[in-house]
């Protein structure tokens, strides 16, 4: 089962993992007393786990291949499918969906403030994660500044309140309206652009957006930020700090179950085929007749509306804005969403969120290593599964003759 | 000269340069209404490339192309995006097979309904009536299509499961869904056995009988000599011959192109 070969790689890994992570987990510097520690014992169980691990991880890759290849010369059955069959059945499905609402709908009532601070968080990026689901997920649009718009909807509303006195309520739509324009701004000079290439170009857009809010003070009061911004008022009733985090909480939830119902509806239609058909092949695509012109640009403004929108709520949750939230590591994050929840499924975008933002909040026990334990959890994720947590199931078509 | 007698289609001096390549060099061809024309010739003669300009994925160096869609006034195709041409009613399969591969066989299918249909934005959020019954009709002509070519059996399978002779079936199925009036078949029988080859054979006869008409790249001898009304040779992107399967057949540069290629044996 394991070669000669094998060890002599696993061996190479585990030396450079020893040499990657030298300066973090072995060099030790306490800057007051001006000394040195030194954490060999940490080198060696680096080297260590990562030779055990990639010995695990290799073994576990080649039975899938071989299998794989059983399968495509037809010896064994193609058994991914219904071995979780059971997940799929609609009274499964509905069962859960109830027991995930009303878990959701008493949550505030059984947890802290804190947590439900977290909670709202991890909501938002349900909401970010399924507008970027739309470009990068079904259309198939890399797009690494979607922040941009995340930006322009927190910035509507700060701006809009900041200089006209406008309201959550006015403001949410206004801001999802401008982030979709934002997103066919930027969509048109990248019509002809795709994969690397696009990426390239958004991450730019993205910074550029950034770069704006940070240095036009006039318009945005700079780096220092806006603050005073109001939570969503509740028919202009005085609530308490609590109160409204709970309002905002319910207030999300809400937004949530709307997005999902928004993008299911509008994957399942004549424009979701044709964005799945220009992911899968550009020519095809329009050889059949689809405007890749028009399909590419509603991907994008579509997809940016939601991070409009996330935007403004963001904005009324924080009360304060500034342009550092708006990095380009905001952008990883909601992508990683995307890709680790499972491309173009809506199950496994809403679950990617939750495992994102929930896994690293909860690893804060792990203090300095959060984010090392972060990483190993999603190489290991994209190892053992590359098509994300929830592989994207396409639709049936019952026939009504 | 009156008008029933204009052709189809009407490509005049299509030139196409890749760089210092002449991949088409003044090509003349024409295909009539109802007629199953095959356009042949070597390997790298330039019949992809030729398809490629007529939809819009080349823009030509040089040249016309020319539509008359019945009941319609003469198109020029030259200046439109593909998807327009498909528009104007021309549908194009691949030779190397470009089906959707992670959607399913019938997703395949409605895709190609895509331009004959209308559902928006408000139409997909909303659900409208309209949109509910649009739907359904994509639904029912893709399976009716699917049907038709023998494919309903894998109607919710992934394209890209299927063996290889049904995915050829699927890209006519696809091109169908599209409502054209010629259908741009790139070597459809690459890869099919005999038997295969026969039933594609019967397909292409029966969509024809339907008011189609064909524009067929083929290597299959056989095949093109049982099907075709008219055929065009290529050699160096330049037509050397032209005419019924007879006359083609024992025409000397046509044999000349292809000596020493071993499927002259038709
Ligand atoms: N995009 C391109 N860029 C450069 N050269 C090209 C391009 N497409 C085609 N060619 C060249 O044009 C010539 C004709 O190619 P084409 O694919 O049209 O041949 P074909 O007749 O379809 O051959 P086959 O029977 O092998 O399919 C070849 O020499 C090819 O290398
Ligand atoms: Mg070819």
């Amino acid at each position: 089962m394991i070669a000669l070969k094998d060890i002599r790689n696993a061996i190479g890994i585990g030396l450079w993992f020893m040499f990657l992570t030298f300066p973090l987990l072995v060099i030790k510097v306490n800057p007051v007393e001006k000394t040195v520690i030194w954490r060999w014992n940490n080198m060696l169980l680096i080297g260590a786990a990562s030779f055990v691990a990639y010995l695990v991880s290799h073994i576990i890759l080649r039975r899938r291949d071989a299998r794989q290849k059983r399968i495509r010369q037809g010896s064994e059955q193609i058994t991914t499918q219904s071995n979780l069959l059971f997940l799929k059945t609609p009274k499964f499905l509905l069962a859960l969906s109830c027991t995930g609402l009303l878990f959701a709908l008493v949550f505030p009532a059984l947890f802290s403030t804190y947590q439900i601070n977290i909670m709202i968080t991890a909501l938002m990026y349900v909401v970010l994660g399924l507008g970027l689901n739309i470009v990068v997920g079904v259309a198939g649009l890399l797009n690494l500044g979607y922040v941009a718009f995340y930006a322009v909807g927190a910035y509507t509303y700060a701006l809009l309140h900041l200089h006209f006195g406008l309201g959550f309520w006015a403001a949410l739509p206004i801001g999802g309206l401008l982030s979709a324009l934002f997103g066919i701004l930027l969509g048109f000079p990248v019509l002809r652009l795709r994969g690397d290439y696009l990426a390239i170009v958004t991450l730019g857009f993205g910074e550029i957006i950034r770069l704006i809010l940070e240095n036009w003070n006039d318009f945005s009061k700079g780096p220092s930020g806006i603050s005073n911004i109001p939570r969503p008022g509740f028919f202009g009733l005085e609530m308490s700090l609590e109160t409204a985090i709970i309002y905002l909480y319910y207030l999300m939830i809400c937004m949530v179950l709307f997005t999902i119902f928004v993008v299911n509806r509008l994957q399942n239609s004549r424009i979701g085929r044709a964005w799945f058909a220009l992911r899968e092949d550009e020519i095809a695509c329009q050889a059949m007749g689809i405007d890749k012109t028009r399909t590419k640009l509603t991907a994008f403004a579509l997809g940016a509306t939601w991070a409009g929108m996330a935007g403004v709520f963001f904005a009324a949750k924080t009360t304060f804005i500034n342009p550092a939230s708006f990095t380009f590591l905001e952008s990883a994050i909601i992508l990683c969403i995307v890709v680790l929840g499972g491309m173009g499924s809506i199950v496994g975008v809403i679950v990617g969120a939750f495992v994102l933002i929930l896994v690293p909040e909860y690893l804060r026990v792990f203090a300095d290593y959060r984010m090392l334990a972060f990483g190993v959890v999603l190489v290991v994720m994209m190892l053992l599964r590359p098509q994300g947590i929830v592989a994207n199931v396409r639709r049936t078509y019952t026939h009504k003759p | 000269m009156p008008p029933s007698t204009l052709p189809l289609l009407n490509v005049s001096g299509l030139t196409m340069d890749f760089g210092g390549i002449r991949a088409l060099d003044h090509l003349d061809l024409q295909v009539q209404s109802g007629e199953i024309v095959a356009l042949i010739g070597p390997n790298g003669a330039g019949k992809t490339t030729f398809f490629n300009c007529l939809t819009g994925l080349y823009t030509p160096t040089s040249g016309d192309l020319k539509l008359n869609p019945p009941g319609r006034p003469e198109m020029r195709l030259n200046d439109l995006k593909p998807n327009q041409i498909t528009e104007q009613g021309l549908a194009r399969t691949f030779q190397n097979i470009r089906l959707f591969a992670n959607m399913t066989v019938l997703e395949n299918v409605m895709i190609g309904r895509h331009c004959r249909t209308k559902a928006q934005i408000f139409g997909a959020i909303f659900r409208t009536h309209q949109t509910v019954r649009e739907e359904q009709a994509i639904v029912e002509a893709s399976r009716a299509i699917l049907e038709k070519m023998g494919l309903t059996s894998q109607a919710d399978e992934f394209a890209g499961n299927l063996p290889y002779g049904a995915q050829r079936r699927l890209e006519i199925a696809r091109a169908l869904a599209t409502e054209p009036i010629l259908l741009l078949l790139d070597e459809p029988a690459a890869g099919m056995n005999q038997h295969e080859t026969k039933e594609l054979s019967h397909l292409i006869l029966a969509i024809r009988q339907e008011g189609l008409s064909i524009l067929l790249i083929e290597h299959d001898m056989k095949l093109v000599m049982s099907l075709s009304d008219h055929i065009f040779v290529m050699d160096y992107g330049r037509k050397i011959a032209e005419g019924r399967p007879e006359e083609v057949r024992n025409n000397l540069l046509v044999i000349k192109a292809y000596l020493g290629e071993d499927f002259i044996h038709a």
